[in-house]
């Protein structure tokens, strides 16, 4: 007995390879086995159990006298050998459960499996800016929000973002309703509507665009829209949060709108029409809720600067802003 | 007949000390806070008709209440004891408001009664009893578990210990179950929304400024390059501490639920990783652990001082403690955001010292399938179990990030570690070139460009689809390591490649034919699938000819470990073993890793195979194996 607990604590060793021979073979100078698949750890006919109170390894077991060289050669088995090529079945056709249960039944619930498993449509809104900005002739307020609705791939997404004055009525203010389809591991491609409430007379686009995560971890959109009336507007922006701490989270974040012709009715010049850039702390006391601070630098350019000056108004700010970050 | 918890027992349950009644109500005998260990006449359920009720409860962790969902009033479920050889009928009453199920983990059984809604059976609708009917026809250590939705998280799971019909191969003179498992506030559904709207929600351990700054974790190159590949290397775990209490039998740490011993006496502790979502690295410190079973199936014994125990996977281990004194039991999870924590002691209300709990690993390139430095190897065998001599690939320790936060059991613990270590290491056989890198490092001088990290030819068979997001280049066998993070630990540390079968296995065909499938994913989308094909796409199975012998090839193309469970079947880890291969349920893909098994199509119907992660399950990481007669109706 005692003998072949030796051989198959042995075959053990061998077939572990490395653990058993750096505890125990290397001090005695043995070979390390390179390709430990082969020896087989025990003749198939050999029933002999070892005792399962000794372990297999280390301890006393003393494995330095052993000669390995003369261990019976032993036949390949079971996972030792080869696997062949034979063709796959084809698939079955009929559900097995279905002899048993009625079909119906069956039916209905394997819909509720397969929506279980990776099928359950979800939604979560995520506003990543709503802030108010102190300004001498009281205070704006500014919100820019996204929402989506749907599975892994497509999606119902809804976006808006706006400002006003708190005392003077909402100076901005746009929705989109796309439809967004990822494309790839890290992006969507997004088509749909948007709609500008303001300024100026209202303003419906058609609306392409893409959303994703791009090298180096910045989150990225673009866009361009088609009004109809046959302007051409484009926008592209981007954000990245640089973790302080787990909980302090810095964002900067810029955006660049574009316009392909004049729009005097909208203040808008043709060629880029304002850029804008922040850096806002936030502190995530919940995933879901980061109060922020921040300064946000905007910047009308070219033309539309031009109309801002006309209207009487600077065609740059800088200014603090405060607001919360959150989702749900 | 069905035994319930009398008062009798509850009684003693109390009289052993340490809230005993408080608890109770809550507790199964074997769970209450002290336990004497699994003795003929405790509280089980057994017998050949055993009614079980599902219905909504509340538990106490920590001195906390908690929503949960149990089996007969308790969280953990009842241990169902049943015999090796007998026939048992089991009546499932659901009395939620919901469907649910169960599913008898790791036993063979007829497919009707495997308990998978949509594919064994239609579900227990609410109110209603399902009977579950069986002839039980092997021996070890099980559990059992809802397969609906996330009632798996909330509670309803218990352990299934079948005795063998003959004389038992390990010899022990007292037992215990040690169920772990996690418990949350948040229900399953918030859990799985915030993951898909945020896949980092639950990392609280993530790289940041303040750990560049002080030198910890990744060098600054190192961050960029996987910032450039849009990777998170401290993405460990989904779900982790900052949502998750740890459990031993339904116990958080605080109230430290201890198993009662007699020094010298051999002592067989049955773990069961019940979580939904993580694996923990057991040990107890002070102790050393003979396997002597892995997922209910005799093994070669084994002496290690840790193990990584997958979700789903089960573990009998000896232990003989010699002295007169407490020991803890730890199961970290393997993020380290946290930890279950028991006692095993002479006495009750005795306490060891609680180790802290030790720094969260980064994911390496090698968890990416990317490693270079192990080809000269060969099969990846080289880095089993041979601590501190697979030092190629190793991070120097540089600490955790100092923001990083864990969940309040790391107070058990005191101060954190040091870093992982290095005590009793010995330095001088390293290679410098090697030690100096972080994660990542040891990619510097390779151009990223040449390896690409989606390339399909490396996997025809995998859909082209948003949801893979990696494909592995270079998978590794790594069954002869032992778990992210437990490289290095100073200890023996269980690998897959220790374990072997006790007895020869019942099939040593050789495959008749190999199929790879590829464990794919999305980290920033959380979508989980096989072959980038979820279980919402298709109800189509992979398909098996009964008594065929097939050989799978599980290829890990995402920086997670998943552990992956067959229904209906054992199969046969590929690790050097020959015909004592070590049969499982459920086996452990490391990151960027592959594992081989070859299987018996033995069993006829449709079966569930999908990752135990439960999160992943959801997202659709579940397909079916279907088994049909050959030439039979199709």
């Amino acid at each position: 007995m005692i003998r072949r607990v030796a051989i198959l604590a042995a075959g053990t060793a061998l077939a572990m390879g490395a653990p058993a021979a750096a505890q125990d073979h290397s001090m005695h100078g043995m070979p390390m086995p390179k390709a430990p698949a082969k020896p087989k750890p025990a003749a198939p006919q050999q029933e002999a159990k070892p005792d399962p109170d000794k372990p297999a390894d280390g301890g006393p077991t003393d494995h330095g006298g052993m000669d390995h060289g003369t261990m019976p050669a032993m036949q390949a088995a079971g996972t030792a050998l080869e696997a062949g090529d034979a063709p796959a079945p084809a698939p079955p056709t009929d559900h097995y459960a279905d002899r048993f249960f009625p079909a119906a039944e069956m039916e209905r619930s394997r819909k509720v499996s397969m929506r279980e498993m990776g099928g359950r449509p979800l939604g979560s809104v995520l506003f990543n800016l709503a802030e108010f900005q102190p300004r001498s002739g009281g205070s704006a307020y500014r919100w820019e929000g996204e929402g989506w609705f749907g599975g892994d791939v497509n999606r119902l997404t809804v976006k808006s973002e706006g400002e006003g004055l708190v005392r003077g009525g909402i100076e901005s203010a746009e929705v989109q309703l796309l439809y967004s389809r990822a494309v790839d591991p890290y992006f969507n491609l997004q088509a749909g509507v948007r709609h500008d409430f303001r300024p100026g007379p209202a303003r419906t686009y058609a609306t392409l665009g893409f959303e994703g995560l791009a090298p180096y971890m910045f989150e990225v959109e673009g866009a361009v829209f088609l009004s109809t009336r046959g302007e051409l507007l484009g926008r592209l922006g981007g954000y990245y949060d640089q973790r302080i701490t787990q909980r302090l989270i810095l964002q900067p974040r810029a955006e660049f709108n574009l316009s392909a012709q004049d729009m005097p009715a909208q203040r808008i010049g043709s060629g880029l029409t304002s850029a804008e850039l922040g850096l806002r702390l936030r502190y995530e006391i919940a995933r879901r809720f980061a109060p922020y601070v921040g300064l946000s630098w905007e910047a009308k350019a070219g033309r539309t600067a031009a109309y801002a000056r006309a209207d009487g108004e600077k065609p740059s700010a800088l200014g603090l802003v405060a607001g919360v970050r959150f989702w749900f | 007949m069905t035994k319930t918890i009398d008062r009798r027992t509850l009684l003693r349950g109390a009289g052993l000390g340490a809230g005993g009644l408080a608890l109770a109500a809550w507790m199964p005998a074997w769970a209450q806070s002290v336990s004497p260990g699994l003795t003929p006449d405790l509280p089980t359920v057994s017998g050949e008709d055993i009614r079980l009720r599902i219905a909504r409860q509340r538990m106490a962790i920590d001195g906390r209440h908690y929503r949960a969902i149990g089996v007969n009033g308790t969280v953990p479920a009842p241990l169902i004891r049943l015999r090796e050889g007998q026939h048992v009928r089991l009546h499932v009453e659901n009395a939620l408001d919901e469907d649910s199920s169960i599913h008898w983990h790791g036993l063979i059984v007829p497919a009707q009664f495997d308990g998978v809604p949509g594919v064994s059976f239609p579900g227990i609708t609410p109110r209603s009893t399902f009977r579950y009917d069986f002839p039980i026809r092997q021996n070890g250590t099980y559990w059992y578990h809802s397969h609906s939705g996330g009632q798996e998280q909330l509670g309803l799971y218990g352990p299934l210990i079948i005795d063998p019909a003959g004389p038992d191969p390990v010899r022990y003179d007292r037992e215990h179950v040690i169920l772990l498992s996690d418990h949350s506030r948040s229900s399953p559904e918030a859990i799985f929304r915030n993951l898909k709207a945020m896949p980092g929600y639950y990392n609280y351990q993530r790289q940041t400024l303040a750990g560049l700054l002080a030198g910890r974790d990744q060098k600054g190159r190192d961050r960029a390059e996987w910032g450039k590949m849009r990777m998170d290397p401290a993405d460990i775990s989904d779900v982790t501490g900052a949502a998750y209490t740890y459990l031993v039998n339904g116990h958080g740490p605080f109230d430290n639920w201890t198993a009662l011993f007699k020094p010298g006496e051999r002592v067989r502790l049955r773990f069961v990783n019940a979580a939904a979502m993580t694996s923990f690295n057991v040990r107890i410190p002070g102790l050393r652990f003979t396997i002597v079973q892995a997922d209910g199936q005799h093994v070669v014994p084994v002496e290690v001082d840790e193990f990584q125990i997958g979700v789903a996977e089960t573990y009998d281990a000896i232990v003989t403690p010699m002295e007169d004194k407490a020991f803890t039991l730890v199961g970290e999870a393997i993020d380290r955001s946290g930890m279950a924590r028991a006692t095993l002691a002479p006495r009750p209300g005795m306490v060891a010292a609680v180790p802290p709990l030790r720094p969260r690993p980064l994911a390496t390139m090698k968890d990416m399938g990317m490693d270079m430095s192990s080809m000269d190897h060969g099969g990846g065998d080289a880095s089993g179990g041979m601590q501190g001599m697979s030092h190629g690939a190793m991070p120097a320790p540089r600490g955790v990030d100092p923001s990083a936060e864990r969940n309040a059991s790391a107070r058990l613990g005191g101060a954190a570690a040091a870093p992982p270590s290095l005590a009793g290491m010995d330095h001088s056989r390293v290679d410098p070139s090697a030690t100096g890198g972080t994660p990542g490092a040891d990619m510097a001088g390779m151009d990223m460009g040449a390896m690409r990290m989606r390339d399909f030819s490396y996997a025809p068979e995998v859909r082209k689809t948003p949801g893979v997001q990696t494909l592995s280049p270079m998978p590794m066998d790594r069954t002869g390591e032992p778990g992210q993070g437990l490289e290095d630990v100073g200890h023996r540390v269980l690998v897959y490649k220790d374990l072997m079968a006790l007895d020869r296995n019942p099939d040593v065909r050789a495959p008749s034919r190999s199929l790879d499938i590829h464990l794919t994913g999305n980290m920033e989308r959380f979508m989980w699938a096989f072959d980038g094909v979820k279980m919402s796409d298709t109800m189509e199975p992979f398909p098996f000819v009964e008594g065929e012998r097939v050989r799978v090839n599980l290829i890990n193309d995402t920086m997670m470990g998943h552990p992956i469970h067959l229904h209906g079947h054992f199969f046969e880890l590929v690790t050097g073993h020959g015909d004592h291969a070590p049969r499982k349920h459920t086996v452990i893909v490391q990151p960027g890793g592959k594992v081989t098994w070859d299987f018996t199509a033995d069993a006829v119907g449709d079966w569930a195979f999908h990752c135990h992660l439960l999160y992943h399950m959801m997202a659709g990481m579940m397909r079916t194996v279907s088994v049909r007669p050959k030439g039979g109706p199709a």
